[in-house]
């Protein structure tokens, strides 16, 4: 794997390599028949950036890939891709590559034959085609498979092809719509890395949707979180995830234990300790502070709790435990210590600043 | 996974206190189950002889020379071929011609207008899929006298418009090899994710013409050609229409041959059969192929 992907990089770059285009989605809103699935989406990506589109099952993200891809119209909005309004332009004609959730290759062609239909579409001559869609598939490192069908490759190496066939035409865009979902969990790594590796060589515009949250935070350089059809925060992971814009976002990525306080200017009290508030805050008084697990440590002194449940996770442990007044927690330690269950334990903050949100807002 | 647990293995121990292999409890024969290969066997010998002695019979009924039981020839096959026999046989061979005439409007037909629709349904309104199916599924439910009755007033306004032709015929028998024609294209459709194919076509650039030329008709291809290969096979046994709407087609020549010259009847007869047979060994491929890929 490791070989092929080196000797693929080596090989595949000045062919395929393009400039990235920038894209810009301004209050994109879709109506389908009584429902709103977009509500005005604004959503700017830089050229070459990889954007991950996140969020739970329902809050628009395909959609949004579908109506830049232009399978789906739009009902307001525009969409600009290199400040053009393709809003209008049809799917085949807006230059875009588009991986698919779905097994998507043509099944009577060859991997060969798959990668080239983009190119034949463009008219381009057989032997600039064949050469291009060779390389392409040495840079997802199938080049020696280009005489198979689908049904002879595994779900990963169909997922490649189909990259390479997304790529082969030197689009202005990558959508992938949950290209990994699909796949083993092995695979899916292997996979999502291997896209990003690609994705940076040739510098591409890539939007990458996904509920996936690991996968989000482990390949793009930004990430949208969405919810009922807006975007709910955008940023860098680390951002997303130490400075969540809301409650939603502190809930749905990564994990955090929400808990009754109160907001007094530049603190938050939580369960008997305080707290520094993580970026601007709602208005003082009853709030829902969420804290990280890992801000939580287990101590031979401190908040009394009892052993709940705790779950080897490889590198880490994580334990839920119970407080006197009922409040469950989770905390993150270290794998070593392996609390009971029933047994007591004592919780101490490590003081990282907390996010919150007014109480009715949780 | 099954939901009924398995009955525990009965443990044996024998005299000196060795533990024996476990005796199974004998297992029920499954209902559904694959026969054996000998009640394979046996069925297949019976059923065939069911088919294969009223062939075998209109073979030898139509070697036999006129008059005797024992005596065979090949006098009544040359005897279509002989010149001075083609006045005797031309209804016969124009009646085959309009029929091969309406299978070719037939074939038009499913391909020009069903499959379209069905491809559009499949497409652009999934919602419709179900009232489709119903909509091709009832002349199956009709019997052929009740629709002739039915057509028969409207093939007045048609032989006003188009003329009394026998490929006029195809419009009737379009309507009832639709159930035919539709469920090998449901099938094959059903088994190709063609949302998905047209839009990965159009992503890369094609456009609808392309998506359906390239992408979409190349893996129906099978489905297509057994709905071709079906409409053939019951227009060439439609009787009862053609009959009613006094066209000449093969099967109603036949009819009058069969009183005039019963052995060159059976003679037709059988070969309509074994183009049939032969049509639907092709589609039998076929559908083998689609299994193995």
């Amino acid at each position: 794997m490791t070989n092929t992907t080196t000797k693929a990089t080596a090989v595949a770059t000045p062919m395929i390599q393009r400039e990235g285009a920038t894209v810009d989605l301004r209050n994109v809103v879709k109506d389908y028949a009584g429902h709103r699935a977009l509500t005005g989406v604004n959503l700017s990506i830089a050229p070459g950036e990889f954007v991950a589109l996140l969020g739970p099952s329902g809050c628009g993200k395909t959609t949004v890939l579908r109506a830049l891809s232009g399978l789906e119209t739009i009902s307001e909005g525009r969409i600009l891709i290199d400040g053009q309004d393709v809003a209008h332009v049809p799917v085949n004609k807006r230059d875009i590559g588009m991986v698919f959730q779905a097994y998507s290759l043509f099944p009577h062609m060859t991997v060969l034959q798959n990668v080239e239909f983009g190119l034949q579409m463009r008219k381009v001559d057989a032997a600039s085609r064949k050469a291009r869609s060779v390389e392409a598939l040495e840079m997802v490192g199938l080049g020696h498979l280009g005489k198979r069908y689908a049904h002879q490759l595994s779900g990963g190496q169909q997922q490649r092809v189909a990259l390479a066939r997304a790529l082969v035409t030197r689009p202005r865009v990558l959508l992938l719509d949950e290209p990994l979902s699909a796949l083993d969990a092995k695979v899916r790594v292997q996979l999502r890395d291997e896209i990003r590796r690609i994705q940076t060589d040739l510098g591409i515009t890539t939007l990458f949707v996904t509920h996936d949250q690991e996968e989000a935070l482990a390949v793009a350089d930004r990430v949208a979180v969405m919810r009922e059809g807006n975007v709910e925060q955008i940023g860098t992971p680390e951002d997303l995830y130490t400075k969540p814009a809301t409650s939603f976002v502190a809930t749905f990525v990564g994990l955090s234990n929400s808990v009754d306080g109160v907001l007094a200017g530049p603190t938050v009290t939580a369960l008997g300790a305080t707290f520094p508030l993580l970026g601007t805050g709602p208005a003082d008084g009853p709030v829902t502070v969420y804290i990280r697990p890992e801000d939580i440590s287990l101590a031979t002194t401190g908040l009394a709790a009892t052993v709940v449940a705790s779950s080897f996770l490889g590198s880490l442990r994580r334990t839920q435990v119970r407080l006197d007044d009922g409040t469950l927690l989770f905390v993150q330690h270290d794998v070593r210590t392996r609390p009971e269950t029933g047994e007591i334990v004592h919780l101490t903050f490590n003081g990282q600043p907390v996010a919150a949100s007014t109480r009715a807002e949780a | 996974m099954s939901t009924v647990a398995a009955a525990a293995p009965i443990e044996h121990i024998d005299e000196h206190g060795n533990l024996l292999a476990p005796k199974l409890p004998k297992r029920p024969t499954r209902v559904g189950a694959v026969p054996s290969k000998a009640t394979g066997t046996t069925i297949l010998v019976i059923t065939g002889i069911v088919f294969i002695i009223p062939l075998l019979a209109m073979v030898l009924f139509s070697l036999r020379v006129v008059g005797s039981k024992t005596a065979f020839t090949f006098d009544h096959y040359t005897a279509i071929f002989q010149p001075a026999n083609e006045l005797t046989y031309d209804g016969l061979f124009q009646g085959l011609v309009n029929s091969l005439g309406i299978c070719a409007i037939t074939v038009g037909i499913v391909l020009v207008l069903l499959l379209p629709t069905m491809l559009l349904v499949e497409l652009r309104y999934p919602q419709l899929r179900r009232l489709l199916e119903f909509v091709c599924i009832i002349p199956i439910t009709i019997p052929s006298i009740v629709l002739v009755v039915g057509f028969v007033p409207v093939y007045q306004v048609v032989s006003q418009i188009f003329g009394s032709y026998p490929w006029t015929l195809a419009f009737a028998i379009g309507v009832i090899v639709l159930p035919y024609a539709f469920r090998p294209i449901a099938a094959n459709l059903a088994g190709v994710e063609v949302g998905i194919l047209s839009e990965a076509g159009r992503s890369l650039g094609a456009n609808w013409a392309q998506v359906l030329w390239r992408v979409i008709l190349p893996n129906l291809r099978r489905g297509i050609l057994s709905a071709c290969f079906i409409t053939i096979a019951v227009v060439l046994g439609e009787f009862t229409i053609a009959s009613f709407a006094s066209q000449n087609t093969f099967q109603t020549a036949l009819l009058l041959l069969q009183q005039t010259d019963p052995y060159v009847g059976v003679i037709f007869a059988l070969a309509a059969l074994v183009f049939t047979f032969v049509i639907l060994l092709i589609i039998g491929r076929f559908a083998r192929d689609r299994k193995a890929s």
